[in-house]
């Protein structure tokens, strides 16, 4: 792990909710070109903490640092515009704009002339948006919602994108699709922070791992060593 | 009653039908990407007239630039408007209603400033000479102003489906307008959009302001309030949040207006609570409007 650079580093976070404390002083990091994996019961404070590091929900103690910058009093669409991007969980896609013009959206921060080019790599990744292009993103099944939310971030050409549960609500066939797909972008050079329930497939995808309970991170390693850890398999992997 | 009798009652009722279109475009939009109903539109339209008015008598410009340069400038006065009053509520997450009483009250604060700057009686729109020209085909008379009006309503809205639909900026105002959160990730500055919506809408209620002068010369503080209700209505009516549907709408609701008052004198002074009477029966029946968007299930 040391030997490689790390991307996002988050030091010490903590979110509140009105009098909620709904995460506890999180610490990770994220090394350039990884997948890292926070897994974690429904609750545990995981979308919390990837809202908190996009500033859609204030943080009100810790620093986040990405690629050697402090971004912790940053826009969310200054953040995005320096590399770092979310796959909400739910997929968000805009159900009253195209498949399409979602597509463009995710690139709306670029001018150049490259995103045609990046058009296309997102349909040779999921050739059904292709085919939909001309159709609402309401209209899309949810398998294919969670493709477009993919695509849609990667118009962005981030360096890191944070997933949240990607793989929520679809079918094993459509899950194993995502799965792949994320490792596939870890070959292209994507560094991925993956937050899931689906604790085995992530754990078998991912580097390192860290398991958070209320919004603590109660235990780190490896994912190997994670997917054996028996406190993990027992709460985890069932 | 004679064919002329009507042809005229449907021009004048377009003539006013299309000035409560153009309010109400302006209401919708604003609707359509921050779901606020900006209670205060047609208090920026007596901006925007006093304005225009300013412009022409003072500095003698002319119509065109008076126009243009009226609605600039209270597009201006609609982007602080914003900041000053729904932004801080925005930033909060303040509940609708929260946001609507301060549209009101953002509506009694204009009116009174204006009351105290200028008073509150009414002044005498310099209309320019243009549009007091009249056609006659037949027994039918039809104003410059009407058909400017007319031309003028269908140029803004064309520019403005132009900047909704084939525009960056358009799609990022789709875009909040379902969903805040995410279209901050997409990277867009959802501050600025919003202040760009205010911007066009205020522009937009002070060009109705200019159009609805030229037709009715006599401009007060409290000018506003009747317009704005009515083109609200429409709005409603039309569906909210839909640009057609405005449109649709205030030409209903003016042709109904004017049809009460011709063909029906006894009850010309219910004429308004006529135009409530729908929009009490339009909330009712379907409150959705005619052109109304269907609530997107959630996957």
């Amino acid at each position: 792990m040391a030997e490689k650079e790390i991307l996002l580093n988050v030091e010490n976070l903590h979110v509140y909710y009105g009098v909620i404390h709904a995460v506890k002083g999180v610490s990770f990091k994220v090394p350039k070109g990884s997948i890292i994996t926070i897994i974690g019961a429904n609750g545990a404070g995981k979308t919390s903490t990837l809202k908190a590091i996009m500033n859609l929900v204030k943080q009100k103690k810790g620093k986040v640092i990405y690629n050697g910058e402090d971004i912790s009093k940053k826009g969310t669409h200054e953040i995005v515009a320096r590399g770092l991007t979310l796959v909400p969980e739910g997929r968000h896609v805009f159900p009253n704009l195209t498949v399409l013009e979602n597509l463009l959206l995710g690139a709306y921060l670029r001018n150049d002339k490259e995103i045609k080019k990046d058009l296309e790599f997102v349909y040779y990744l999921f050739p059904r948006l292709k085919e939909r292009k001309h159709q609402k993103a309401g209209t899309l099944s949810g398998g294919e919602q969670q493709m477009l939310a993919i695509g849609r971030a990667l118009m962005s050409r981030p360096d890191c994108i944070m997933m949240d549960e990607p793989s929520l609500g679809l079918a094993p066939i459509i899950v194993k699709q995502i799965f792949d797909i994320i490792l596939k972008l870890r070959e292209e050079g994507k560094t991925i922070l993956l937050v899931e329930q689906n604790a085995f497939q992530a754990l078998k995808i991912s580097d390192y791992a860290y398991v958070m309970e209320t919004g603590k991170i109660v235990l780190e390693g490896k994912a190997k060593d994670l997917l054996n850890d028996e406190r993990v398999k027992e709460a985890y992997l069932g | 009653m004679d064919l002329s009798f009507i042809a005229q009652e449907i021009i004048n009722g377009i003539s006013l039908g299309a000035l409560y279109a153009l309010i109400a475009v302006g209401y919708t939009m604003v609707y359509g990407v921050i779901r606020l109903i900006n209670f205060a539109h047609g208090d920026i339209m007596m901006v925007g007239c006093f304005i225009a008015y300013f412009l022409l008598l003072k500095l003698k410009l002319p119509w065109p630039l008076a126009l243009i340069l009226s609605a600039i400038l209270t597009g201006f006065v609609g982007v602080l408007v914003d900041r000053i009053a729904y932004k801080p509520l925005r930033d909060r997450g303040a509940a609708r209603i929260i946001n609507l009483i301060t549209a009101v009250g953002v509506s009694f604060f204009l009116e009174s400033l204006f009351v105290v700057v200028l008073g509150g009686v009414p002044r005498a729109f310099p209309v320019p000479d243009i549009f007091n020209k009249e056609f006659c085909i037949g027994n039918v008379y039809i104003s410059m102003a009407t058909i400017a009006t007319i031309i003028i309503g269908l140029i803004c809205v064309s520019i403005l489906f132009y900047i909704v639909y084939k525009t960056k900026i358009g799609m990022a105002m789709r875009a909040i307008s379902v969903d805040f959160e995410t279209t901050k990730l997409m990277g867009v500055n959802v501050d600025r959009i919003i202040s760009f919506t205010f911007f066009l809408g205020s522009a937009l209620a002070a060009i109705s302001g200019f159009m609805w002068a030229i037709q009715f010369p006599s401009i007060d503080p409290y000018m506003g309030i009747i317009p704005g209700v009515k083109a609200f209505v429409a709005a409603v009516f039309g569906g909210i949040g839909s640009v057609i549907g405005a449109v649709v709408g205030g030409l209903i609701i003016g042709i109904l207006e004017i049809f009460i008052v011709g063909f029906l004198p006894d009850l010309a002074q219910y004429r308004d609570a006529l135009i409530f009477l729908i929009l009490i029966f339009t909330l009712l029946v379907k409150p959705t409007g005619l052109f109304g968007e269907k609530l997107e299930e959630k996957v």
